[in-house]
């Protein structure tokens, strides 16, 4: 029996409303539990030794004054970790000629980034591990830094891993069509340089992790703050040696991931790696410096863009060559030739033309890895095509949303592919802008801005529509050979009081994973969400599932969950029907009641069936099954990622004198299938968005020539605070995917996809009188003043 | 090891309501103090430097950071963490109105997000929305975008000052 989910008033109808997250009383009482919080007998701590230069060999460790540290119980170099330790190498078979050298999980004669691991110190508090760590004297020779990403690939640039051959680590090219002869026949071919600064995730728990190896059974625990404790399982049996029956990872509480906490972390692995050799627990949170310095950091990327228009403001034709710098290693077991793989891919998205191509350069040099963060890809590739759309309409003299209107897809367009063959299944690019417009009442903003312009007063008005993949297949990671999950399971079942436990392999990072759960298996089952508890983050006791990631929670552990719901309500229809010698395609379960399914009548309560099953079983007819638990597992194989869409909009008001960006509004329409619980998806949104205009207006990691990081604090790292941040108006257009019963596409990226590309065509919508215009990520004072030519070198 | 005793001071306060007496080192910081030794995980070490306000704690009535603060200082001073601020059901009201407009999602920032809001709260008066930014803008969220963190701050501020009127 499927569910109509047309019908607002059908019986236990949670999916798609505003219910309470079941965790967050615990949370604004100050009773999570993260892993800094949690206590082990005997546990130690470890504080790394790390590198100060981004390219050095090591030629000795001389440990003697950390070891007088009271406290101090031993110290590591990477050679003694590397005895139970193997290195990794970050390749994916699917991402051809893609290459890395192994990585240790402390360096062991070669440093190749500035807070690289070379040692480590274990202690009984983590102030003497830090003492110790501070006084381990590492000698080094410094060796010569690849640093410039442009330049990497010259003849005179040193290469930085001698065995690869260059610093080339990967390269591709996603071309359709001519785009050359429809350049040349174009009406109009405009031209853009696009940068898109260094940055990171900034969570605000710093990556956690507590290891304890007992010897006594053989068994190692890993609490660890991760988007992925299945993957994790793996890596540390892998590199570890143990059989990976033999490891658990659990998963608490997590204080933010955005993408940062899906990585295989060399710190991480190491403490693991201590563990197992101490036999204790081992704990390492890392500080903010080392957040900055050793947390991956993404989107560095330098983009030359092209896009040819005919008369009528056709696109005919979008050419792209992107380059990015992923620093010393790729990052295991994703792998950092992902983002511009995506770039590749999302170029052009919502825009039906032919000619395509783009081309990513993906180079080594000596700074801190680069890897997927939320939205991977998708911010750079809509700001390289929304920035060209809105410089396309400004050659044409044409208002952004016409030009827009006469190239998005059709909304009956579908199913159709892409240039750049990207499969989708169902898309509303055009009822999205019709909403967005009305939201923002589009004419009125414009007369208000042409009024205010009159007045010196220069305000500007973006829009950019994007595409996001979420739902992924294995097309992602698996088929590139890394024991990355793409499916997802459920295991849903009723407890002699008829109260609900669903076990889901995807997991909680404060996105309501676990609100969003409940709903759906009360809905499936019958019950009322707060009869369902809901249990997440722990390889020993869910079902085998990837986790959080490419904004799959809902679309696949959300369906794993109603299917397993659904055959539980079976079941125990089942039971019922033998009780009540009933039919049981009669009977329903509703509000935690079995019920005769046409009038709606009380039969029996959970909780009597569950008496019953449980302990007057001998009541029951024999051969009647017993098993109030089902598990199902989901997998999404039509599609290799559901695609969804939306648009969003900006309103700032640049300050001609100072530079200064004042975000005024935003908006956002957003179409990401079935809605789930509609005010965790808009704060989905909401936040998502906020993370994408910290990209456009003030984070970025500097480097100088050398390779040092400059700003390694949050004092000097400029994170979106509330004091700048605008008010957000959400909207949703609700296209479900049709593979799925529940019709669920992600949500958790799309606010940073798209805000960054809207923020830089409003500021230039409000440059435009005066000739500038900005393109060089993030649109801070001093490049506004540049671009004005107020400011010049 | 005589150093560290020399480095070690002898305080008395009070935390929660609950009088507490310790011999801490002298550099400690006071949320490390609150977490290590009292075992009080509400408050949050996140950039220790002043910046995020994770670490924020009422310390004499005032929103503190607890990453600024030594243990050491506080001799003599009566704090309140979100636990016993919960526990005394000081600000259940900003509790709920958080919960019902998910003001929070990881919850990280939330217990110094909340100890900050109350600060400006229990000024009294209904702030308008640029004031509640301006007062939580040293108060670092990644999740929320703030917005819900804003709405819930007003909705409290308006509840309370109807029912002052009544
Ligand atoms: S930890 Fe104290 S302000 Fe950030
Ligand atoms: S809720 Fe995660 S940082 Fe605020």
């Amino acid at each position: 029996m499927t569910i109509d989910f047309g019908h607002p008033d059908r019986p236990n109808s949670y999916i798609g409303k505003t219910v309470p997250r079941p965790n967050a009383p615990r949370l604004v009482q100050g009773r999570g539990e993260y892993v800094d919080d949690m206590v082990l007998p005997r546990m130690l701590h470890v504080a790394f030794v790390r590198s100060p230069f981004a390219h050095a060999r090591i030629t000795g460790i001389d440990a003697a004054e950390a070891k007088a540290v009271p406290g101090v119980v031993r110290i590591f170099t990477g050679a003694e970790v590397a005895e139970v330790c193997t290195p990794w190498v970050g390749v994916l078979a699917h991402l051809q000629g893609l290459k890395s050298p192994p990585e240790y999980a402390i360096a062991v004669d070669r440093a190749c980034w500035v807070g690289e691991p070379v040692a480590a110190v274990v202690a009984t508090s983590r102030a003497a591990a830090e003492e110790g760590a501070a006084l381990v004297e590492v000698d080094y020779d410094v060796l010569p830094v690849v640093a410039d990403m442009m330049t990497a690939l010259d003849d005179d640039t040193p290469v930085l891993h001698a065995d690869l051959g260059d610093n080339l680590a990967f390269r591709r090219v996603n071309e359709q069509g001519d785009v050359d002869a429809a350049m040349a026949g174009a009406h109009k071919v405009v031209t853009a340089h696009f940068t898109t600064a260094r940055h990171t995730g900034v969570t605000p728990e710093p990556r956690s992790i507590l290891a304890d190896w007992n010897p006594a059974d053989e068994r190692m625990t890993v609490w660890h703050s991760t988007q992925a404790p299945h993957m994790m399982q793996t890596a540390l049996a892998t590199h570890l040696d143990i059989a990976e029956s033999r490891v658990r990872v659990i998963c608490g509480d997590v204080g933010g991931s955005y993408g940062i906490k899906v990585h295989v972390y060399p710190d991480e692995v190491a403490t693991a790696a201590i563990a197992r050799i101490m036999g204790r627990p081992v704990k390492f949170i890392a500080d903010r410096l080392e957040s900055f310095s050793t947390d991956i950091h993404a989107r560095d990327h330098e983009i030359e863009a092209k896009i040819a228009v005919d008369a009528e403001g056709r696109i005919l034709a979008m050419d792209v060559d992107d380059w990015t710098a992923i620093g010393a290693y790729s990052v295991y077991p994703r792998t950092s030739a992902m983002e511009g793989n995506q770039v590749v891919n999302l170029c052009g998205g919502p825009y039906d033309f032919e000619h395509y191509r783009a081309r990513t350069s993906v180079v080594f040099q000596n700074k801190t890895p680069t890897c997927q963060y939320r939205a991977v890809g998708h911010p750079i590739a809509v700001a390289i095509t929304e920035g060209l759309v809105d410089m396309a309409a400004a050659e044409l003299g044409m208002d952004p949303v016409e030009i827009r209107r006469r190239n998005l897809y059709a909304d009956d367009a579908y199913p159709v592919t892409s240039p750049a063959k990207m499969r989708f299944e169902g898309l509303s690019h055009h009822k999205s802008l019709d909403l967005l417009l009305d939201l923002m009442d589009y004419d009125g903003l414009r007369a208000e801005q042409a009024e205010l312009r009159e007045k010196g007063v220069y305000r500007g008005i973006g829009i950019a529509s994007f595409i996001e993949l979420t739902n992924p297949s294995p097309f992602m990671y698996g088929i590139g050979g890394a024991r990355i999950s793409a499916q997802d399971g459920c295991t849903v079942r009723m407890d002699p009081d008829g109260s609900i436990v669903a076990l889901s392999g995807v997991t909680e990072q404060g996105q309501g994973t676990e609100a969003m759960l409940s709903q759906v298996v009360a809905e499936g089952v019958g019950v009322a969400p707060g009869q369902v508890h809901v249990i997440t983050g722990d390889t020993q006791v869910t079902p085998y599932g990837g986790g959080t990631w490419a904004s799959r929670g809902a679309g696949i552990g959300g369906e794993a969950a109603l299917r397993a719901a659904r055959a539980l309500r079976d079941s125990i229809l089942e039971v019922a029907g033998a009780m009540l010698q009933s039919d049981a395609a009669g009977l329903d379960i509703r509000d935690g009641e079995v019920v005769d399914a046409k009038s709606g009548e009380a039969r029996m309560p959970l909780e009597e069936l569950g008496r019953i099953v449980y302990f007057r079983g001998d009541t029951l007819p024999q051969g009647l099954p017993r098993e109030l638990v089902q598990t199902r597992h989901y997998i999404t194989s039509e599609y290799p990622f559901a695609f969804t869409n939306g648009v969003q909009a900006s309103y700032v008001e640049v300050d001609t004198d100072t530079g200064n960006v004042r975000l005024l509004k935003h908006w956002c329409v957003e179409d990401c299938g079935r809605i789930i619980n509609p005010m965790l998806v808009d704060e989905q949104i909401r936040g998502g968005i906020v993370q994408g205009l910290g990209g456009a207006l003030f984070e970025e990691i500097h480097y100088d020539e050398d390779g040092q990081l400059l700003n390694g604090s949050m004092a000097d790292y400029l994170v979106p605070m509330a004091a700048e941040m605008p008010d957000m108006v959400i909207g949703h257009v609700e296209t479900p995917t049709k593979e799925s019963s529940l019709g669920a596409k992600g949500a958790g990226e799309a606010g940073t996809a798209g805000a960054p590309a809207a923020v830089m065509n409003a500021i230039n919508d409000a440059l435009r009188p005066m000739g500038a215009q900005v393109t060089h990520m993030p649109f801070t004072p001093e490049r506004v003043l540049r671009a004005l030519g107020t400011l010049k070198d | 090891m005589s150093d560290q005793f020399e480095n070690r001071i002898d305080i008395a306060l009070t935390v929660n309501g609950e009088p507490v007496e310790a011999r801490v080192p002298a550099g400690q910081h006071l949320v490390d103090f609150l977490r290590l030794e009292l075992g009080l995980t509400g408050a949050h070490a996140s950039c220790e430097h002043g910046v995020c306000g994770a670490c924020t704690l009422r310390v004499n009535g005032d929103a503190v950071r607890g990453c600024l603060m030594l243990a050491a200082q506080a001799d003599g001073a009566e704090i309140w963490t979100v636990e016993g601020l919960s526990d005394s059901a000081a600000f259940t009201d900003l509790q709920e109105a958080f919960v019902a407009r998910n003001a929070l999602q990881c919850g990280f920032c939330t217990p110094g997000m909340l100890v900050a809001a109350e600060e400006l709260l229990s000024a009294g008066g209904v702030p308008d929305r640029a004031e509640i930014r301006e007062h939580l803008s040293g108060n670092y969220c990644r999740c929320t975008g703030y917005e819900a963190i804003v709405d819930a701050v007003e909705t409290v501020a308006r509840a309370r000052a109807g029912e002052a009127a009544q």
